[in-house]
């Protein structure tokens, strides 16, 4: 279909109009770690977050009270740190599963018994409550996705005012992994009658864990 | 061969349309809230001024230079292997679709919302090939249930209320208990298409974006189906029209900023999703393959033309149709084209020829509400009402396909003949003189414009003779 490319480009051609410029980006707006939190938690409220506010070393203890409570029999972790840390401290009640082989030996497995996932996050942003996840081989794409429910740990000192901030001093223009992510909320529809309705195909609860 | 803008089938389908109540009563609901939602999403006025004119700025700048950013974004793309195809019409498109799909021997494709795909007719092409398409958007799938198109290009399946909803998945999972509570729907279609998801060989896309900086698609969504049609079948191909790249990461933010303002009323969709390559030989899940598709499908000649080149500043967000009163009463079907409202009055026509697509234009009483509320400042009245001047009085080198053919030889005429009175005060008082002699003998009936209303009738004495006596006229 090289013929379609040149042909398509040739086209486009024919004319050469002025580029006008696009003026700088919007500065961030300084704000302070406690600011930027407690802003990152009002905007992933509005849209049915769940966000918990933990000392560092405390997300395991939580994760034990929590998980049984809410009905978690299966959960499921990468193979980093994290996965380490629940494998060194067992949940009793919680079986855990290590995302450790390629999601086609074990796909049907992967949607039908997991009841939660477990991931980090590189940061979030203030502005909007989103995550910047980068999934990889550690902790693959599906596992914030399939489980219906995400557990996210964010450090605290990684939160950024707003998009543009987090591109800029994360610098994705650097390069990007094969897939990145912000995630906002739990998965939601409002294609019947405009009503919003959570956990259509990607997780029905999202609970963020900020460490420290 | 449907022709969406024929001006017969079009009165036809908007009589049909204005004739079901209940699907009116759905669009009017719908509308009034997404208004509302809007509205609070981008509440001053200066603000939105300013954002629109940043974020349509970034849109021309990548309009101005669409060949080089498509060869930057094409290398980028394959260093980070992913493969670029090219098509000039839907036909093309389809038949690039298709070969890959026999290449990987998939038999069953989920598919993730795209436009483009209904501009191709994707479905249709591949359902023909005995391939097994499913729809994952919820809205999208509720339509394919149905046997219909999408009434509105955000919110597909927007005319239908949660009792037909409620049939249409009594009909196709029999198996299932039925229910009528949206929660209920929901869930079962989470549960239908999860299985769907596990199994399909191929993924289907469109994209939002495409950077051509970092060599990356960005898909905007809300429920999930983007993400799960891209990242868990071994195969992902996406679509997406050539108008859609913009140069670099940091030009997004913006875009993707006012793209979910205007669309939903939301700061921002649940995910948003940056695809730059497949998965690599370390990483466990991602599809193995994907390939881009990029699609003329007469962008090319609207690029061209520097009249309408600002169509494709177009984000899609369905900002103008949702503020159109004309989209509101008649829906998003009785247009026929697969773009309905404002912007599709704009696009179609030029897209389809003015012949097939002129009526359109039509379909539009030139409020203005559309260009106040786009989001990357499309002036959508003021191109509708040339695309108008297209079809009769073009521009001597018009690159619009059927210019000038929409002309009629007698309302030429007729009008000319006015033209040659009114420029004239004495032709015009001796016209004026004359119809109100001949007063009696105006038409009672004057064809659709008497339907509603009742003719105008020459006053027994003109304005002239009161006017001059009390010297106000000359």
């Amino acid at each position: 279909m090289n013929e379609a490319r040149d042909h398509i480009l040739k086209r486009l051609r024919t004319v050469r109009r002025e580029a006008p410029d696009t003026g700088a980006p919007s500065p961030a707006t300084g704000a302070d770690g406690e600011t930027l939190i407690a802003r990152f938690r009002a905007a992933l409220e509005a849209v049915r977050g769940e966000v918990h506010r933990l000392r560092d070393g405390d997300w395991v203890g939580w994760l034990a009270r929590e998980l049984p409570a809410r009905g978690v029999g299966n959960l499921l972790a990468g193979t980093g740190e994290i996965g380490h840390t629940l494998q060194a401290h067992p949940i009793p009640g919680v079986t855990l599963h290590r995302y450790d082989r390629p999601v086609e030996d074990w796909k049907d497995a992967l949607f039908d018994h997991i009841d939660a996932g477990i991931t980090g996050c590189r940061g979030a942003i203030a502005a909007t409550g989103s995550l910047i996840l980068w999934p990889g081989p550690e902790e693959p794409r599906l596992l914030s996705l399939v489980p219906p429910l995400h557990i996210v740990l964010l450090d605290a000192a990684n939160l950024h005012a707003d998009l543009a901030t987090a591109i800029r001093s994360q610098g994705w223009a650097q390069g990007l992994p094969t897939n990145a992510l912000l995630i906002t909320g739990p998965s939601k529809t409002a294609d019947i009658e405009q009503t919003l309705t959570w956990g259509i195909h990607g997780p029905r609860e999202l609970v963020v864990l900020i460490l420290g | 061969m449907n022709v969406p803008g024929s001006m017969t089938t079009l009165r036809a389908r908007v009589r049909e349309a204005l004739g079901k109540a209940p699907v009116r009563r759905n669009f009017r609901a719908a509308m009034d809230g997404i208004r509302a939602k809007r509205a609070a999403a981008l509440p001053d006025a200066t603000d939105f001024a300013q954002r629109r004119a940043r974020a349509a700025a970034i849109r021309a700048r990548a309009l101005a230079r669409l060949p080089e950013l498509l060869e930057r974004l094409e290398q980028r793309l394959e260093a980070n292997g992913i493969q670029v195809h090219w098509a000039e019409d839907a036909t093309q498109a389809n038949a690039i679709v298709l070969d890959l799909l026999h290449r990987a021997g998939a038999r069953s494709v989920i598919k993730g919302k795209s436009m483009v795909s209904e501009e191709t007719g994707l479905n249709d092409a591949l359902g023909e090939a005995g391939v097994a398409v499913v729809e994952s958007d919820l809205g999208e799938y509720i339509v394919q249930l149905a046997g219909e198109p999408p009434s509105h290009i955000v919110a597909p399946a927007i005319h239908k209320n949660r009792h037909e909803v409620a049939a249409l998945f009594q009909a196709h999972h029999p198996q299932r208990e039925a229910t009528e509570d949206i929660e209920g729907l929901t869930a079962e279609a989470r549960q239908v298409l999860r299985r769907r998801f596990a199994q399909a060989d191929a993924g289907i896309s469109g994209v939002n974006f495409l950077v051509a900086e970092t060599g990356t698609l960005v898909l905007v969504e809300n429920e999930g189906n983007g993400r799960l049609s891209t990242s868990a079948p071994p195969l992902h191909i996406a679509i997406t029209g050539i108008e859609k790249v913009i140069e670099r990461l940091d030009e997004l933010p913006p875009l993707l900023d006012l793209l979910t303002r205007s669309a939903t009323g939301q700061p921002i969709t649940t995910y948003v999703n940056f695809i730059s390559g497949p998965r690599r030989a370390d990483e466990l899940d991602g599809p193995r393959e994907v390939h881009l598709v990029l699609l003329d499908n007469g962008r090319a000649r609207i690029h061209a033309d520097p009249l309408f080149a600002d169509t494709l500043r177009c984000i899609r967000c369905g900002s103008c149709i949702n503020h159109c009163p004309v989209y509101v009463q008649v829906g998003g079907h009785a247009y026929g084209s697969v773009y309905p409202g404002p912007i599709g009055a704009l696009l179609e026509p030029q897209r389809l020829g003015l012949e097939a697509g002129g009526s359109l234009t039509s379909a539009c009483t030139l409020c203005g509400a559309c260009g106040d509320v786009c989001p990357v400042a499309i002036p959508l009245p003021g191109l509708i009402n040339q695309l108008r001047a297209e079809g009769v009085e073009p521009r001597p080198d018009s690159p619009l396909p059927d210019a000038g053919r929409l002309r009629h030889r007698g309302e030429a005429l007729l009008w000319r003949l006015w033209a040659t009175i009114y420029a004239h005060p004495h032709r015009y008082r001796w016209l004026a003189r004359l119809l109100t002699a001949l007063r009696r003998l105006a038409p009672r009936r004057l064809g659709a414009w008497t339907r509603w209303r009742e003719a105008p009738r020459p006053a027994a004495r003109d304005l002239h003779r009161p006017g001059a006596r009390s010297g106000v006229l000359r």
